[in-house]
């Protein structure tokens, strides 16, 4: 650990992430970039700081993570449902993909209007549009994975006589796991930035709401700190299900080697 | 034949079922209208072309946007990609850059362009160039030694070496990044003109729902959902068609 720390590649990046702030800190405090556009990085701090301590910042934080894991707990239940029933069954597959192929494209955003005339502005609303925008790398996914149940593992299970459930549960899930798990990880993206939109959309409490606040009151430094905080949620996010991804697929790592 | 007739089964029901329950009263039409009169909304806006304006707008921006985003990124890629030290410096500040949604940035981008095409190809690019980049630095990684060497070898400069050898070499890989990012330009550029942008098919798609014309507002949601299917088919044609076209001449 303390090599990987000193390693003097490890270094110089961090040397470069760090010159860059201090180039723009110098340069804002010189007024050669607008204060307006660009706060220099110790206001940002400052904000960040401040919020920290009024609790403020906590409060946007929890309920943006909530709403996204919300939606995308949702997204993922259907998703690996719906993929199951798809990948698994020829006559669930030929009577959906036509249409689900049809809406995916569309944008997620766009069925915000939409969600908005059925449930108002309101979390409901935040929440189907999140689980609408998220569940298709799921899905995805998950049909990929149980269509590609390799034909020894069904095999054995007719001649063990499984039922349908069961060769689903003990077989064919933990055989898509790997696929779903990647699909997972797209999705939790995509659920963080729908949610960042429905909050800017319809005036949510959370990081989003924060930064189109900030900016209509000109206070751009309050504008950066949304954005350091909604760097660091996805960051984590996405690590989190990747220590997860490590973990939880140990199984099939050590059977391969 | 078979496989069509059962794909058409629950979108033809579903169309059938909703028209039925809005004429017996168990919809209410502020909500979902019913399909008869979302094909007189859409017929009407394709009729006095503001459907089709509507869409120009935002296909034109989302184009820019992809364009700038291909530039900078096929660039910072090639760069980054033939220097592997300079790409794990500023490996880690890409990294912490990438996570942000590009839409977080729009009230920065408002204040910076205000209000028209430059805030929203600068959102579309911002979230486009992530793909491209990333495509083009592994693409360029993977280019056979060989061919540096033979770079080497004939002492090309440097900007006939990546012209003439780097990016013929990486073209089909990063070809597969732009495809991706151009998916993503149309969702960018609609979700800015829903939330902030007045213009284009986002806009007008909130517009009609807050005129309650929602017969209007279901047909160009339907228009967006075939736009966005066209654009793949596009894609996944053009992506492969150009491949072959480069490997014929």
């Amino acid at each position: 650990m303390r090599r990987l720390l000193f390693d003097p590649i490890n270094l110089a990046a961090s040397g470069f992430a760090l010159s860059l702030l201090v180039a723009w800190q110098l340069l804002a405090d010189a007024h050669v970039i607008s204060p307006i556009f660009f706060p220099s990085p110790a206001r940002t701090i400052e904000v960040l700081r401040y919020r920290a301590f009024d609790g403020s910042l906590w409060v946007s934080l929890a309920s943006t993570a909530l709403r996204m894991v919300t939606g995308w707990m949702l997204a993922s239940a259907i998703g690996i449902a719906v993929g199951a029933a798809i990948g698994s069954s020829r006559i669930a597959g030929a009577l959906l993909n036509p249409t689900l192929e049809f809406i995916r494209p569309l944008p997620a955003s766009a069925v915000i209007p939409v969600a908005v005339l059925f449930l108002g502005l309101s979390n409901a609303m935040s929440l189907t549009v999140v689980a609408f925008g998220a569940v298709w790398p799921v899905l995805l996914a998950s049909v990929h994975g149980f269509s590609s149940v390799s034909p020894q593992l069904t095999d054995v299970s007719h001649v063990l006589g499984f039922k349908r459930r069961d060769f689903i549960r003990k077989v064919a899930l933990p055989s898509a796991l790997p696929d779903i798990v990647a699909g997972l990880r797209v999705s939790l993206a995509l659920a963080l930035i729908l949610t960042v939109v429905t909050e800017m959309q319809s005036s949510l409490p959370g990081l989003g709401w924060d930064i189109f606040f900030a900016q209509r009151s000109y206070r751009s430094a309050d504008l950066y700190a949304g954005l350091v905080l909604l760097a660091l949620l996805g960051f984590s996010a996405n690590h989190l299900i990747l220590f997860f991804e490590r973990r939880a697929l140990r199984w099939r790592n050590a059977s391969t080697q | 034949m078979r496989r069509l007739l059962l794909g058409a089964i629950i979108p033809v029901l579903f169309l059938v079922v909703w028209e039925a329950a809005s004429r017996t009263g168990l919809l209410t039409l502020e909500t979902l209208s019913r399909p008869s009169e979302i094909f007189a909304g859409g017929y009407g806006a394709l009729r006095d072309g503001s459907l089709l304006l509507a869409t120009l707008q935002t296909c034109e921006t989302a184009l820019l946007g992809l364009v700038i985003a291909a530039v900078i990124g096929v660039a910072v890629g090639t760069i980054l990609g033939l220097m592997p030290t300079a790409e794990r410096v500023a490996g880690p500040t890409i990294e912490a850059l990438r996570p942000i949604p590009a839409i977080a940035f729009m009230p920065l981008s408002l204040m910076m362009f205000g209000f028209g095409v430059g805030l929203e190809a600068s959102i579309v690019a911002y979230a486009c160039i992530w793909p491209i980049l990333i495509v083009t630095i592994a693409s360029v990684r993977a280019i056979e030694g060989r061919l540096l060497e033979v770079a080497t070898v004939l002492e090309l400069s440097l900007w006939k070496r990546v012209t003439k050898i780097v990016l013929p070499a990486a073209f089909e890989r990063i070809n597969v990044g732009l495809r991706v990012a151009a998916a993503i330009s149309l969702v960018v550029a609609v979700t800015v003109e829903i939330v902030l942008n007045p213009r284009g098919l986002g806009y007008h798609l909130v517009l009609a729902q807050q005129s309650l014309r929602v017969g209007l507002m279901w047909a160009q949601l339907f228009w967006l959902c075939l736009l966005g299917f066209v654009l793949n088919l596009m894609l996944s044609r053009v992506g492969s068609g150009s491949a072959l076209i480069w490997r014929s001449l």
